[in-house]
Formats: C-alpha cells, sequence, structure tokens
C-alpha cells in the first residue's frame, strides 16, 4: 500500500503508516456537488484518495443548497449509520459538534500547520471548542458584480464603486431600454442581494454587528432602514417575470446582452467560461459596491465512526483536502480560490486572483466577513429567519420601517 | 380449536397491519407530539420545555401566510380536480372514439415527477417566457398572464399545476365507478325517457359514493403534502406567498434545524387533518353501516 | 362502436352531431392542458444546450438533437461517477416490485376483512389506517431512521421496502376495501354454507373478481413508490440510491452550470417504467372494468 505524500510533515507520514498497517482507509462521503464542473472537482479529490490506497464510496444528495443532503445527513446519523465525511460549512459544524457527534482531526491538522496557511476567520470556522473538527475547500466570494462589458461600453458607464453610483448608473440603462438588473426571485438570491446591500451601505463594522452578532440596534438602525430602502429602489431595476428564476437564466441574461448587471457569487463565472465568453472583455467581474469581502467557504467535517479503517480514511481525506495540489486543482474546476493562502494562482483567470488579493487584504484590515445568505454567518434558524423578511420585503410593497421592525421581531422569536 | 381459529382469522389477518400502523403512524405523532414541547434544535433532544415552539409558531406570519394558503390550495385543488375528474368520465365515458389515448393523455402527469415538471411548469406560466411571451408574440400586446409572479396569486398557479397532475387519476377513479354500474338500470331509466343528465345526477352518481371517498381521500391527502409541488414550482416564493404547511416544516426541520418549531407546526397540521378528515370519514362509515 | 339507441329522446340528429364534435373539442383541449408540461420537456430535450441558452425556452428545437438522452441515461454525473441514470434504475427496480406486490396483497387481505368479516372494532381499525394516509412523510423521517436503525436495516434495500409498505396500507385498504364493499355478503354466507374457509373464500372468489381494482392499485402504488425521493433519499446509502435521488442529483445543482436538455431528458427516462405502467396498465384497466360491471 502506497502510503507516500508529497505535502505531509513527516510526523504526519508516520502517524498514518502506523494506521495503514491495520486496514486500507475507507470513506464514505455524504456530498451535494453532483454535476458539471462541482462532480469534476469532487473527482479529483476522490483520484487522489485512491492513489493514497484508500477506498472512496460515493454518497451525493443534491438540492436546495444541501437541504436535502442534510436530511439524509441527519436520518444517518439518527439510524446510527453516519457517512465518514459530511460537506457541512459555517455554524453548522459548531452546531453538530454540540451534538457530539463530529471527530476531532486535530492530529492532522496541526501536524500540518493548518493554522498558518489559512486565514484567521476562516480557520476559525474550521475549529470547535479549539480543536479542528472540518477541512476547508475552497473559498466562494459571493459579494460580486457582474456585468455586460459591450452594454456598459455603449452607455459609457464604469463599473459602479457605491451604490449611489449603481443607481444613477441603472437610470441611464432603464431609459436606453436595458433591464438594469438581472436577479432571479427566489429567497436565497434575495439574501445574496440584501447582505451585499448592507455591506455597502453600512460597511463592514455594521454588517458584522447586524448580520453575524445579531446587535438589536444594529438591526433596527437607520442604516438598516437605508439598505431597505436601497433594495426597495433595486426592486425596480428588475424585470418584471424575476419571480422563481434559476440564477443561471439570470447570468444569461447579462451574457445576452438583455440586461447589464447581476449580483451574484463567483460560480457565475462558470456560465459566463462555459458560454465561451472571457473576462474582462465581454464580461467584467468586479466587488459590489464598497468595502470588505463575503466569503463561503466549502468544508468536510468528518463524523465519529467506528472502526480504524474508517479513522484511517478521515486522517487521509483531511489530509487531501487541505494539500496544495488539490486546493489548485479542485479550485479551477470549480470558480473559486483555494482556502490555503499559500497556493500559486498560476492557471487562474483574473477574477480569480483579485479575489485571492482581496481576501489577503481584507483578512489583514477585519473586513472579510462571512455571507450569511450562504450559511457562514448564523444559525440556519436565525438565517432563515432574516431571509423570511427579506424576501417578503422585496416582494410586496411593505416599507422599509416595517421590514426593521419585522427584522428585529423574527430575529428575537428564531433564538 | 379449529373452529376459534376459523372464527379469530379476520382478526389475525388485520392484526399486523393494526399493529403497525399503531407504531409507525401513531406511535411517531405521539413521538412528534412530545418533540414539539421541547427546544430541540439540529437533532431531537426530550427536555419538556412546555409551549414555548407554539408560542413562537403562532407569532410567525410565514406560517400565518402557510396556513391561509393551505385553506386556499386545498379546496381549489380538491373541488376542480374532483369536479374536472368526474366531467371528463363522463364525456370520456359516451362511447368516444380514441378513448385509450386520451385517457393516457389525462393520467400521464400522475407518473412523473415534480422534480422536473416543476421546471417545466415555471417556464410555462412564466410571463417572459411562457405562455403570455407567446400570446403577445402572436400579437396580442395587452394579453397578460403574470400569476406566477405576483404575491397574491401566485397560490393559484400552484393549484393549476396540483389539478394537472392529479385530477387525471381521479377521472380514472370516477371512470371505473361509472363502467361499473349497473347497465340494466340505465337502460331501463333511457327507456322511460329519463334525459341522459338526469340519469347522471339522479342515478349514476349517487350510486358512486365509495368513489367519491376515495378520490377525497387520494387529494387531501396529496394536498396536505403538496410539496414537491411547491418547492419545484414556486419554491415558496414569490417573497414566501406560496409556502404552505409541509414546506413550512421541512425548512424548520431540514434548512434550519429547528426541529422544535417543525414538530410543533406538524401537530397543528396533523389537527386540521384530523378535523376535516375524521367527520368525513364518521358520516361515510356510518352511513354504510346503517 | 356506435351510439346507444335512444328510443324516446328524440333530439334532431343535427344538434347531436354538433354536440358531439363540441365534446370533442372540449377533450381534446384538455388533452392540451395535459399535454403543455410534456412537450416543453420533449423539446428542450431534444435541443442544443447552445440553443436553450440563446433561444425561447419554449419554442419548437432547431436541430433536433438526442445527445441530451444519451447523456442522462450513461454519461451525466451523478457525483463522482458519470454513467447517468443506469446504475440507479436497477435500485429503484429492486425497490418498487417488491413493495408494490406486498402492499397490495396486504391492502387486499385487509379490504377483505374490513369489507366482508366485519368484526368488533374492524371499522374504528380501518379509520386509523386512512387517517394515517394523511401522516405527513416529513414527520416520520427522523423516528422512522432511529427505528431502521435498531431493527438493522437502515440505507438497506429491504428497508425501504419496508417503509413504503408500511405507509402504503393506508391506500391499498382503502382501494380494495371500497371495491370489496359493492360485492354482495351472500355470497361469503354461500360459500360458508358450502363449507369454504376465509382463505379459501378470498382465493378463489374475490381475487378472481379482483383485476380492476389490483390495477388502480398497482398503479398508485408503483406511482408512489417510484417517484418517491424523500424516504429514497433519506433512508438509502450509497450504493442504494433510487432513480429519484440520481434525477434530482443530475437536475439539483446549485453552483454548477444548469443542463436543462439533459435535466429533461433523464426526467422522461426516469418517468419511462411509470408511463408505461400507465399506458398498459390502462389496458387492462378497461378490460378487467368490463369484468368487474358483470359482476354480482
Amino acid at each position: 500500500m502506497k502510503t507516500t505524500s508529497v505535502f505531509a510533515a513527516g510526523a504526519a507520514v508516520s502517524f498514518f503508516a502506523a494506521s495503514f498497517a491495520v486496514a486500507g482507509p475507507e470513506a464514505e462521503v455524504l456530498h451535494y456537488w453532483t454535476s458539471g464542473g462541482e462532480a469534476k472537482s469532487v473527482a479529483v479529490l476522490q483520484e487522489e484518495f485512491k492513489a493514497n490506497g484508500g477506498t472512496w464510496t460515493d454518497m451525493p444528495v443534491a438540492g436546495g443548497g444541501g437541504d436535502a443532503a442534510m436530511t439524509a445527513l441527519r436520518a444517518r446519523v439518527l439510524s446510527g449509520n453516519a457517512p465518514t465525511a459530511v460537506q457541512l460549512k459555517g455554524p453548522a459544524i459548531q452546531e453538530w459538534y454540540e451534538e457530539g457527534v463530529l471527530a476531532d482531526i486535530s492530529a492532522v491538522a496541526e501536524a500540518q500547520g493548518w493554522a498558518d496557511v489559512l486565514p484567521d476567520s476562516i480557520a476559525g470556522h474550521m475549529k470547535c471548542d479549539g480543536t479542528w473538527c472540518a477541512a476547508p475547500v475552497n473559498v466562494h466570494r459571493v459579494d460580486w458584480i457582474w456585468a455586460n462589458a459591450e452594454i456598459l461600453a455603449a452607455n459609457g458607464i464604469d463599473m459602479p464603486t457605491t451604490w449611489d453610483e449603481f443607481n444613477a448608473a441603472a437610470e441611464k440603462l432603464q431609459a436606453a431600454g436595458i433591464i438594469p438588473l438581472a436577479h432571479g426571485g427566489q429567497a436565497w438570491q434575495d439574501a445574496t442581494v440584501f447582505e451585499t446591500v448592507v455591506l455597502g451601505i453600512g460597511g463592514p463594522d455594521f454588517f458584522k454587528r447586524a448580520l453575524v452578532d445579531l446587535d438589536t440596534e444594529a438591526l433596527t438602525s437607520d442604516t438598516m432602514v437605508a439598505a431597505f430602502d436601497q433594495m426597495r429602489t433595486l426592486r425596480g431595476y428588475v424585470d418584471d417575470s424575476f419571480s422563481g428564476r434559476d440564477w443561471n437564466l439570470a447570468t444569461a441574461m447579462v451574457m445576452n446582452g438583455e440586461a447589464a448587471f447581476q449580483i451574484m457569487g463567483d460560480w457565475a463565472k462558470g456560465e459566463f467560461l462555459a458560454a465561451g465568453k472571457v473576462p474582462g472583455k465581454d464580461f467584467i467581474c468586479a466587488s459590489t459596491p464598497g468595502d470588505g469581502y463575503l466569503y463561503n467557504v466549502d468544508s468536510f467535517a468528518m463524523f465519529e465512526v467506528g472502526g480504524a479503517d474508517k479513522q484511517a480514511g478521515q486522517a487521509l481525506l483531511a489530509e487531501l483536502i487541505m494539500g496544495q495540489k488539490f486546493q489548485s486543482v479542485f479550485n479551477l474546476n470549480k470558480g473559486s480560490i483555494p482556502a490555503r493562502t499559500d497556493v500559486a494562482l498560476d492557471g487562474f483567470d483574473s477574477c480569480a486572483i483579485t479575489s485571492a488579493e482581496d481576501m489577503a487584504s481584507t483578512s489583514e484590515a477585519g473586513s472579510l466577513l462571512p455571507s450569511y445568505a450562504h450559511g457562514m454567518a448564523l444559525r440556519g434558524a436565525s438565517a432563515g429567519a432574516i431571509t423570511d423578511v427579506v424576501t417578503a420585503h422585496f416582494n410586496s410593497d411593505m416599507s422599509s420601517e416595517d421590514a426593521v421592525q419585522m427584522l428585529a421581531d423574527a430575529v428575537a422569536n428564531s433564538m | 380449536m379449529t373452529e376459534w381459529l376459523e372464527r379469530h382469522v379476520p382478526k389475525m389477518v388485520l392484526a399486523p397491519s393494526f399493529v403497525a400502523i399503531l407504531i409507525f403512524v401513531y406511535g411517531f405523532i405521539a413521538w412528534t407530539a412530545w418533540v414539539s414541547l421541547t427546544r430541540s434544535r439540529l437533532l431531537p433532544r426530550y427536555d419538556i420545555e412546555g409551549f414555548i415552539q407554539y408560542e413562537r409558531l403562532f407569532a410567525s406570519p410565514r406560517w400565518d401566510t402557510a396556513m391561509n394558503n393551505l385553506f386556499i390550495f386545498g379546496a381549489l385543488f380538491i373541488i376542480v380536480s374532483m369536479f374536472l375528474g368526474l366531467m371528463i368520465a363522463i364525456f370520456l365515458d359516451q362511447k368516444i372514439r380514441a378513448e385509450g389515448i386520451l385517457r393516457t393523455i389525462y393520467l400521464y402527469p400522475m407518473a412523473l415527477s415534480l422534480i422536473v415538471t416543476g421546471t417545466a411548469w415555471k417556464w410555462i406560466l412564466n410571463p417572459g417566457l411562457g405562455i403570455e411571451a407567446v400570446i403577445k408574440g402572436w400579437g396580442f400586446e395587452s394579453f397578460e398572464f403574470n400569476w406566477l409572479v405576483d404575491p397574491n396569486m401566485a397560490i393559484y398557479t400552484v393549484v393549476i399545476a396540483g389539478v394537472w397532475q392529479a385530477s387525471g387519476f381521479v377521472m380514472a377513479l370516477f371512470l371505473a365507478g361509472l363502467r361499473s354500474v349497473d347497465q340494466e338500470i340505465i337502460k331501463a331509466a333511457q327507456v322511460d325517457g329519463i334525459p341522459t343528465h338526469r340519469i347522471y345526477s339522479a342515478i349514476i352518481i349517487p350510486s358512486m359514493a365509495p368513489i367519491f371517498l376515495s378520490a377525497f381521500i387520494v387529494l387531501s391527502h396529496l394536498a396536505i403534502k403538496s410539496f414537491d409541488l411547491v418547492i419545484a414550482l414556486t419554491g415558496g416564493g414569490p417573497g414566501y406567498a406560496t409556502d404552505l404547511p409541509a414546506t413550512y416544516m421541512y425548512a424548520m426541520a431540514f434548512s434550519r434545524g429547528d426541529i422544535g418549531q417543525a414538530a410543533s407546526s406538524a401537530m397543528i397540521m396533523m389537527m386540521v387533518v384530523f378535523a376535516i378528515v375524521v367527520p368525513y370519514l364518521y358520516s361515510e362509515l356510518r352511513a354504510k353501516n346503517d | 362502436m356506435t351510439d346507444m339507441p335512444h328510443p324516446k329522446a328524440k333530439t334532431s340528429s343535427l344538434s347531436k352531431t354538433v354536440l358531439r364534435w363540441l365534446l370533442y373539442i372540449i377533450l381534446c383541449l384538455f388533452a392540451l392542458y395535459y399535454l403543455m408540461p410534456l412537450f416543453v420537456m420533449l423539446t428542450t430535450s431534444l435541443k442544443s444546450l447552445e440553443e436553450i441558452r440563446t433561444g425561447s425556452l419554449i419554442s419548437l428545437p432547431r436541430d433536433i438533437t438526442f445527445d441530451a438522452w444519451k447523456t442522462a441515461w450513461s454519461g451525466a454525473c451523478t457525483g463522482i461517477q458519470c454513467e447517468g441514470l443506469r446504475p440507479y434504475f436497477w435500485n429503484s427496480i429492486q425497490l418498487a416490485i417488491p413493495a408494490v406486490l406486498i402492499s397490495t396483497l396486504i391492502g387486499a387481505l385487509n379490504g377483505y376483512v374490513v369489507a366482508q368479516w366485519r368484526f368488533k372494532g374492524a371499522n374504528l381499525i380501518f379509520s386509523m389506517m386512512l387517517f394515517g394516509c394523511f401522516i405527513p412523510f416529513q414527520v416520520v423521517l427522523l423516528p422512522m431512521a432511529r427505528m431502521l436503525g435498531l431493527m438493522g436495516v437502515a440505507g438497506t434495500i429491504p428497508g425501504l421496502i419496508f417503509v413504503h409498505v408500511i405507509y402504503g396500507i393506508g391506500f391499498t385498504t382503502l382501494f380494495f376495501r371500497n371495491y370489496y364493499v359493492t360485492i354482495p355478503h351472500e355470497l361469503v354466507k354461500a360459500a360458508k354454507v358450502d363449507g369454504a374457509g376465509f382463505f379459501r373464500i378470498f382465493w378463489s372468489i374475490f381475487l378472481p373478481l379482483s383485476l380492476p381494482i389490483v390495477v388502480v392499485t398497482v398503479i398508485w402504488q408503483f406511482t408512489q413508490i417510484w417517484n418517491d425521493f424523500l424516504f429514497g433519499v433519506s433512508f438509502s446509502q450509497a450504493g442504494t440510491q433510487p432513480v429519484t435521488v440520481a434525477l434530482n442529483n443530475i437536475v439539483n445543482s446549485t453552483t454548477g452550470v444548469k443542463e436543462y436538455n439533459v435535466d429533461m431528458a433523464a426526467a422522461i427516462i426516469a418517468a419511462l417504467p411509470t408511463l408505461l405502467v400507465y399506458v398498459v396498465a390502462g389496458k387492462y384497466f378497461i378490460r378487467g372494468l368490463t369484468a368487474g360491471s358483470v359482476k354480482g
């Protein structure tokens, strides 16, 4: 059995070698990356796992941004048949830890020095009570705004850096008969736009107080009213049939020149690239107006399982996930950037390189923040309660003041 | 001994099913009731905390919407499907040519999984892509059909797709009923010169009471459990305007890690079902017994 | 097929023809309503992704291509494996056939007891079973998972069969009970006088009469079980996932590129067995019904 590993420290290698002597590492992996580029990305991990003598059993469950996978996970845990490794992210990791079902992977993490290569705020998500309990695979940036380059040039518009500039540009586009904002009216997409607006209008500190710490004062502040006002303004910039539209159809509107902008995470880039569009030439990527960086980090958590072979599988998996090679290949396929900051970005496109640079600078400035809309900032119940209000406001004629009041009530009721 | 066995054999045949239902339906309802009194989050816990989950539930505007939708959707879905099913069955019973093909066309929606037919419906009903766009393209510029994106009307699009899926099966049930009515009686009535619509309303339809029971049970079961339909068609939107109790419960239990809240909503749903179904069952079965 | 003679109802033949035409027009309009989504799915599955991305979603395909169908059947990724729906079909068949047969048989026996062998409390038990039809499946997921774990069948196909049988009993019993209730009690009485026992009467009198209701029950159960996603996704593990879970894996991807043509083709492929049951059984349905109407 081949036990060598190009990136592990010597200590780690001997640790694994000891486990391998018992049986080959095994892992049943529950994940929700099932189609196209996503599936190819996971396949990279599986191949490396195999090359190191492991047996990988695939347990894919897609749907609802992982909802279906989480349903399956609960059933599996309750039936005493937990999968070895599970795609989990954000505070859900800590929630599962509190149920006492997660395994400790600190041995691998410390041997490999994860703490030195991950941005602090991202490392924080991977720890439970001081021990390492999950391994990050990528960083998606959420606060992107995508634009059709041709339309912007034709109308003499630069990428907006403030929401006022954005509004001015949108008015101009509307007058020219172009839909300013391509948007899909699904709750999570409404929430995605909302959080970028809060970040842009309130700034990183306000974002943190309101959507991470759930500070009542921030939630009911005038700044929050202003954020809802901007949402109302944006509502005027989307076309009439936006309800229920999939995000990728909105992306297609930007590509086809029907619409000028879309606010969406960097997975939208995959659609542009799949259609043969070139970043910088056909489409432009920029961060949404304002400072800061909202991240959405995918990770794998290891569940408490019996058997040396499975435990060896968990250690090997954790080691591989954080390996430089995997982090690079995976993210090239997926459109995101490596979670490790020391991976060479050869071959990544200009949007990804911007993303990596911004991640480094915002990490230092303290404005590298978790995305609430993608389940990184809050526990499910609170995040869901906020989304309910945001989407109800966006899809009705509710006043911003009422929305703010509802927001505070909903957050209190979700505790 | 054999005589005793002979006398009790019916009970023994029914017993395993009875025990299974007792455990897997009523036992689980009791379990849910218990959990609804706890602070369960990600996984069920069993320390009773009182009625906090019910208080949270009734304070939630989204739950209000979900319950309202259940009544609108449930009533329309059941009535329209029954009416349409019965009507098509009667039409098909008129010695129609190509009945086999038509019947299959009406029936097939039940065979398709909503995971994807939802997408097709979403496109058809979307004003920018579907019917509205097509008819506008024909030159009727003022034509409007934008229920899908109107929070006040979106629930009716769920009814349209729901009826599409279920009415064919109801049609089949009714057709089965129509065909098993004694032909002699009908012939006799025709000989007496009773008009066709009277034959249906006075003789045939009343004799189909058990079919109505089956259809009602099937439809109300589908209405209560309508979950895939909403998820695939509207995702609960615009906003949460088309949320139903089943989707609310699922969201709480599985995407939000709020199992206690989900359990309390399940209990309320069950009470609603109980209030509607039990009187109906009682009257139906009572009538049969006499 | 000729019209039934209506000796007394002397409507003029002209208005009769008009009515007849009207009837056909109405039926065809309904047929259009029912066919619309299938039309959208079929046309989309025959388009190239390029055409979907640029064109109208519900127009006819410009160039027909069957690539999407090939991909859906044997090439689409449902996770790491990119073998399409094919491997999952077998799981679904292994699961659906026993589950349908067992639940139909139990339903027939239960219905027979409730309709013809009434004992004290039989109606109450029947009502309890019916009420069981209404329990939302989301409610039973977690306790059921625990039970399956305790029974040692978590994640297996027998476990899934068990779940489907349990929650199918209510409906199958309902269907058979409503059918058997229309059979005169004298039949059982006469048979008993002849010395036939409980099972003998069921086997040689009731079962032969049951074809139409067996067809209805099988259609219902097969549709429910084949199309089930919630149980399939919760109580399976790698290797036992049914076809709906695979379909969902192909169709649902949050951050991947969406291939609508493959999605639609996959959906139609996944539905083929149920469609087949409807088309084939629909025929027996009518034959059975004719047989049923001569009964009694």
